[in-house]
């Protein structure tokens, strides 16, 4: 399988004492954002995956220990924010300004 | 074969909807997207259910893929115009299948579903429905898929072009960051392999890069345009992504995708694995 899971979907099997998971919402003018192209960079601002938003806006990477940049794009615009992910389960926001 | 010839824009198929003989075709492996607006007309394929033989890990047979076109309503003169979600992955995946069982004319949407969507181009829900035809698959083309024990053999002495992110061919990943750590027995890449990510071939929005920045790409990463090419990734999908650069824009003639690709390789007894960048 290489299609995403559900995004926002729960945590249900998902073992987060191995698993580093970077996971969130995008939002827009205090609504959250679906259909969002949510991509996930390297510490060298390399492509390193890239998920579509729920209709609630949730996106979720499984990523490794390290630094990480997430980036949004959505015909509203874009946002973008760095993240220090570890082990286990890592959120954050991205707001659309 | 140039770029005109593989590639249309979001402008041209919006331009097409509707005109005899140009069928759209959606592929994605998650088909709720479609089911929730696809570009009017289009119809869609189903990555695994349809591509893929649900016992033996193949192709779908020959008899199996005509049967699947013609009930799709998909002609051997029509033109398939193919896009998907993923930034064409699945698209890629199965123009390059398309040309494994002959398909005459075969194109991509540049950019995809993606594109598509980020310019707020409309979407429909309604249901597609199209004659069934009498498909004929041809003889599965062998010049353009690679098996694994040529890979092995291509070690040293064919290029080999991993195309998964940087962090999975240097074995700190096994999986494409958006799915769960799990895959293959062994992480690492093909040794003589190098690593150009599928994504260096692409812009932000899901195009492909001009054809002097791909070809600036490969030449960089010391690509021998020589020697013929296998690429490979996972699963073969991000793969046909680089195959459809490397053969149909750039022209480089013997490039074949490995499908197997990393599942297979990684789980291979005795065959060697390098690790790091």
């Amino acid at each position: 399988m290489c299609g995403a899971p559900e995004q926002g979907s729960g945590l249900a099997g998902v073992d987060l004492s191995t698993q580093t998971v970077i996971q969130g919402q995008v939002w827009h003018d205090g609504s959250p954002v679906a259909g969002a192209y949510v991509r996930l960079l390297d510490a060298t601002d390399e492509f390193t995956a890239e998920v579509v938003t729920s209709p609630e806006g949730h996106f979720r990477f499984f990523a490794a220990p390290g630094e990480w940049t997430l980036r949004s794009l959505s015909p509203l615009g874009r946002a973008e924010r760095s993240i220090a992910a570890d082990v286990g389960l890592n959120e954050t926001t991205l707001a659309i300004s | 074969m140039s770029r005109t010839d593989v590639l249309v824009t979001a402008d041209w198929a919006q331009e097409h909807l509707g005109s005899p003989g140009i069928v759209l075709v959606e592929v994605d492996e998650d088909t709720s997207a479609y089911d929730k607006g696809h570009i009017e007309g289009a119809v869609k394929l189903d990555w695994k259910t349809d591509l893929q033989d649900s016992e033996s890990r193949d192709f779908v047979d020959r008899e199996g893929f005509s049967a699947l076109l013609s009930a799709k309503g998909i002609g051997n003169d029509d033109t398939v115009v193919l896009y998907g979600g993923n930034n064409n992955w699945f698209a890629a995946y199965a123009y390059w299948y398309f040309k494994v069982y002959g398909h005459r004319d075969v194109k991509l949407i540049d950019g995809g579903r993606k594109k598509w969507e980020l310019e707020s181009r409309p979407l429909s829900a309604d249901v597609v429905e199209r004659p069934a035809t009498r498909y004929t698959a041809g003889e599965p083309d062998a010049s353009i898929r690679a098996f694994r024990d040529e890979v092995v053999d291509a070690i040293g002495t064919k290029n080999l072009v991993d195309v998964r992110s940087p962090d999975e061919f240097a074995g700190k990943l096994t999986a494409p960051a958006h799915l769960p750590q799990e895959g293959a027995q062994r992480a690492g890449h093909i040794p003589t392999a190098v690593n150009v990510p599928w994504s260096k071939a692409a812009n932000e929005d899901g195009t492909f890069k001009s054809d002097e920045e791909l070809a600036g790409l490969y030449a960089a990463a010391g690509l021998d345009t020589a020697k013929d090419t296998i690429a490979y990734c996972r699963i073969g999908e991000r793969s046909s992504h680089t195959w459809f650069v490397l053969r149909e824009l750039l022209g480089h003639s013997n490039v074949k995708n490995y499908d197997g690709s990393w599942t297979e390789y990684g789980s291979l007894v005795g065959v060697p694995i390098a690790k790091g960048a």
